[in-house]
């Protein structure tokens, strides 16, 4: 199993990539830093991906 | 973006962690897969649907819904013929982008990184624990999960909502709240902050559906705290949706229906029959949250959430490593949204030294001019999206229609436009033919617009030279049917877009530069959390406060209710905020005047009184507004009458100072006065907390005092639920009243007496407390005035109204204002500190990068049609338009910079002056008129 090493200063990792990973990642990338999204399931957005409306506009969630 | 990914090792210090990261592998190479499903229709196994929570079957290879980021499809290898056996492989010839490899390999990553975010978000709850309401004996008790994807149109039922016993549609629909939250039996102490508005939600969606079913809410309290929360439920109520305050013991299946067992207040035992029943499970902390915590060594509460303080909230116990979302304690989307966005102020005020270095700039070639007169060149690319648009668009004869039309100087078919290889094609053909308008169509603008309008930068054009065309979704997807009519309809969308084509413009790209400098209006904990924020991630704030004093509420506050000491933490602001290099501290200040727009504001600060005031003018990029509020006094209950009646916050006062009696013997506290549908119509969210917390003071104080709460709902959220408990473990008496029944004060003497309807006596009940104490809830100081002159919207009560409530919570419309604090809405100390952090990261964004880019699709004044009426500025709800002078006349002007291209002062313009950029009038026309123009009689 090979060893890839990422030296890359300025680097934040997030452990998560639910609504709250991702947020975090979209401003941390906008405050000029280099983010890895660590996310254990093959897709981001965590459960807010499986929500229809949400609560109390009834907005869309996807 | 490492999805797929286990973290395994975290070791180092804040600024330099080591991290290392298991990637399993998909079997899929992300890169060359197009997402076009053809491999899962030729999969042969069958794999439970984890994605629609077992509701629905897909197969071992999938994607979990079409939105999913990465785009990419991936193998379970739990349920893979191949990867089980070492049989089948269908995929691999099935797929056309050869993007299967079963070769894949674990891979292990390395990781610097200065800062960690944990957000794992949060796990569900056992089904031991809902095995007691039949979950998993009757196929119709589900979890409001289930029913979630149950009512989903995009869900495996298209929305449909079926028993699935025998799939009759319920008539009579059952929520039971508290499912594995508020339950030591599950040691689930906590409160799970989420259910009740989940509940009211589903509710509200299913009589959407169905007005005709019968929904019942069974519930302990309703807690409906967050901002403009309990106005849903009332609406909930309205529609005739039943609450009904018990525990529900017992469901039990009685012939082809569900029985219901429960007590009510009165103690009568009650059974009800249901079609179905849903239980609203609580957030559990996450299922790896031990793991977690022994990887990055954070401590963990009690419930196995991270463990955090009141005033440092998103802090772990490791320094370097801070949390964000549910994993901090249940919560719902805007609560985990601010928290990420104070959570990334926290790292980048952590790492501003190497702030920039890991990013890179993208470069693009020197734009190509494209003048007015230059005759259109258009090229074409029709998309075959794998069998997606082809199975039933016949796409040869599309290109050849498009190559056939007037300007078209090239026209071709793709497999794939999306892929790589095809992004090179376009670039190619743009340079061969000398192509100055694209049209492309294909899928969805609205996911790859703007990687085509990337491909189109690489090769020299301004990317709004640019027309995208959905063959996809409005003609393979919803024709399958009609292959003939679907290749017809194409051939007009394209017609139009051509059409279209010929006039469109390339678009300036602007860039508007910042100063480098906040404004925040308020000098209370939010206003003072921001502006230290702010100065820890290097930038400078005028930080000016109405009083002669700093502090704000905080002044009034001595715990919070987990204990820690307010005072000490307000010291502790007031000296870093004074003595910061960063932060411009004006008191006894007000701010007159605000003109221009995000990056360039000017304001006219005025402070001091009479004959020493004096003006000021700053110029800053940004304003956080966090003006505050201040306790509601409602003249009611003899408060401001009789010494007897003190609100909370006086209470807190009290029991804080050295008077001998300062804890009665005998209290009685009323919730909600004045509140809820009362002077004041919101619920403000603190109150409850406020009477648990100064409650466990007096037991503290004076063991023997007697204690009475008559409430409507204790709103006990997250962990204070554990104070809840242990008031009523302390024998406190809570009691409910109804809204039409509310408790009466009277002065009798040197006593007051408080009559009220006992409702678990059903009786009438008078006392005589040594003390009153009513939790009278929060107003916003005024923010009218500020309303007006920033432009800043504000609810119906009178709080500054955000963005988005859910997804931009601290933003406003107004580009370049944020709020926090309790200008925005009713809310505790630790949530306040939050959203100034949130606010300030939100702050920094523009600060931080130093320019604002202005969007090319703004609208722009035709000054010559311009009648000055001033309609548009009126209706623009971003404040994006001013009144200038222009020679004597008055004359409207876009702020291009706060523009949001909505359209409004382009509809209602009366002299059709305005117009916006990539949609005006002569565009939008041609295409009207290729729409009914088959034979293509009108030319360019």
């Amino acid at each position: 199993m090979g060893k890839a090493i990422h030296q890359r200063e300025g680097a934040v990792m997030i452990l998560g990539g639910g609504i709250a990973g991702i947020q975090a990642a979209l401003d941390l990338t906008e405050l000029g830093f280099y983010v890895y999204l660590v996310e254990k399931s093959p897709a981001v957005g965590g459960v807010m991906a499986q929500l229809d409306k949400t609560f109390p506009t009834n907005d869309c969630a996807l | 973006m490492l999805t797929n990914a286990d973290l395994l090792a975290l070791n180092g210090t804040p600024g330099n962690f080591t991290a290392t990261v298991n990637l399993r592998p998909r079997y899929i190479d992300a890169d060359a897969c197009t997402a076009c499903g053809l491999c899962t229709q030729y999969c042969p196994r069958h794999h439970v649907d984890p994605y629609n929570e077992g509701l629905a079957i897909t197969r071992p290879i999938h994607i979990d819904y079409a939105q999913a980021v990465p785009a990419t499809y991936y193998i379970d290898p739990s349920s893979c013929l191949f990867l089980e056996h070492g049989t089948c492989q269908i995929c691999v010839p099935v797929c056309q982008s050869h993007a299967i490899n079963f070769h894949q390999k674990p891979e292990e990553r390395i990781l610097n990184v200065g800062a960690v975010i944990l957000s794992p978000g949060f796990g569900k709850i056992d089904s031991k624990t809902l095995a007691k309401f039949s979950y998993g004996k009757h196929p119709d008790v589900v979890t409001a999960f289930e029913f979630e994807r149950m009512t989903t149109a995009s869900g495996p039922f298209q929305g449909e909502i079926k028993c699935f016993s025998d799939g009759r549609h319920p008539k009579r629909i059952a929520f039971l709240q508290c499912v594995g939250s508020r339950d030591i039996g599950c040691d689930n102490g906590y409160c799970s902050s989420v259910c009740c508005m989940y509940a009211i939600k589903e509710a509200l969606v299913t009589k959407e559906h169905d007005p005709e079913v019968d929904i019942t809410i069974y519930y302990m309290d309703i807690r409906t705290q967050g901002k403009d929360f309990d106005a849903a439920r009332e609406r909930a109520e309205a529609i005739g949706i039943k609450f009904v305050r018990a525990k529900v013991a017992d469901v039990t299946p009685w012939q082809n229906r569900l029985q219901l067992t429960y007590a009510t207040l009165d103690g009568q035992h009650k059974f009800e029959p249901f079609d179905l029943v849903v239980l609203s499970v609580g957030l559990e902390s996450p299922k790896d949250a031990r793991k977690i915590a022994d990887i990055t060594k954070v401590e963990l509460n009690r419930y196995d959430f991270c463990a955090t303080g009141s005033f440092n909230p998103l802090q772990t116990s490791q320094p370097g490593i801070v949390v964000a979302g549910a994993f901090q304690g249940p919560k719902d989307i805007p609560e985990s949204v601010t928290q990420s966005s104070a959570a990334a102020s926290l790292a980048a005020a952590a790492m501003r030294s190497v702030r920039g270095k890991g990013v890179e700039v993208l470069s693009y070639p020197e734009e190509q001019q494209v003048g007015v007169e230059e005759e259109p060149r258009i090229g074409v690319f029709v998309c075959h999206c794998g069998i997606n648009i082809s199975s039933v668009v016949n796409v040869a004869q599309v290109a050849k229609y498009a190559g056939d039309m007037k300007n078209v100087s090239y026209f071709t078919e793709n497999l794939y436009s999306c892929s790589q290889d095809a992004q090179e094609v376009i670039k190619k053909k743009i340079k061969e033919h000398k192509l100055n308008r694209v049209v492309i169509a294909a899928c969805s603008p609205r996911t790859h617009e703007p990687l085509f309008q990337e491909t189109l930068r690489d090769a020299g054009l301004n990317r709004n030279l640019f027309e995208m065309v959905n063959i996809r979704d409005q003609c393979s997807w919803v024709h399958a049917g009609e292959p003939e009519l679907a290749t017809l309809k194409s051939k007009d969308l394209v017609r139009m877009a051509v059409c279209k084509a010929r006039h469109i413009q390339p678009l300036p790209e602007q860039t508007v530069p910042v100063t480098p400098r906040a404004l925040v209006i308020g000098a209370g904990v939010a206003g003072m959390t921001a502006a230290l924020n702010l100065a820890d991630q290097g930038f400078d704030s005028v930080l000016i406060e109405k009083g002669d004093t700093i502090g704000g509420n905080l002044r009034h506050l001595h715990h919070t209710l987990a204990g820690d000491a307010v005072q000490a933490h307000l010291q502790d602001l007031v000296a870093k905020v004074r003595s910061s290099q960063h932060i411009e501290l004006v008191c006894n200040a007000e701010l007159a005047q605000t003109a221009g727009f995000i990056g360039n504001f000017s304001s006219v600060i005025a402070s001091g009184k009479g004959p020493d005031k004096v003006e000021q003018t700053v110029d800053h990029g940004v304003i956080i507004v966090a003006t505050g509020g201040r306790e509601h006094r409602p003249e009611k209950y003899l408060l401001g009458k009789s010494k007897k009646v003190v609100t909370q916050q006086e209470l807190e006062k009290q029991l804080a100072s050295k008077a001998k009696n300062r804890a009665p013997g005998s209290v009685l506290m009323i919730q909600c006065a004045g509140s809820r549908g009362d002077d004041l119509q919101y619920c403000s969210k603190v109150c409850c907390n406020h009477a648990l917390k100064n409650i466990l003071k007096i037991k503290e104080i004076n063991p023997d005092s007697q204690i009475i709460v008559l409430y409507r709902d204790m709103r006990a959220y997250g962990f204070a639920e554990d104070a809840y408990l242990e008031a009523r473990k302390m024998g406190v008496v809570f009691i409910p009243y109804e809204v039409d029944r509310k408790p009466e004060v009277t002065e009798k003497g040197a006593k007051v007496q408080v009559r009220f309807f006992d409702s678990i006596m059903q009786e009438e009940v008078i006392v005589s407390p040594d003390l009153v104490a009513l939790s009278v809830g929060i107003v916003p100081d005024d923010t009218d005035t500020l309303s007006k002159l920033l432009k800043l919207p504000v609810t119906a009560n009178s709080f500054f109204l955000e963005a988005h409530v859910k997804l931009r919570p601290v933003e406003m419309a107004v580009s370049g204002v944020y709020v926090c604090g309790l200008a925005h809405g009713p809310k505790p100390v630790d949530e306040t500190i939050v959203q100034a952090q949130a606010a300030a990261a939100k702050a920094a964004i523009p600060l931080v990068k130093g320019y604002v880019k202005v969007d090319p699709i703004v609208s722009s004044v035709e000054q010559d049609k311009c009648i000055g009426c001033g309609l548009c500025v009126s209706l623009c709800p971003y404040g994006a338009i001013v009144m200038q002078k222009v020679d004597g006349k008055r004359k409207a002007e876009t702020i291009s910079a706060s523009c949001k291209a909505c359209g409004i002062c382009a509809a209602h313009c009366p002299t059709f002056a305005i117009s916006m950029g990539g949609f005006t009038n002569e565009q939008i026309n041609s295409q009207i008129e290729a729409f009914g123009d088959r034979a293509q009689t009108v030319e360019a």
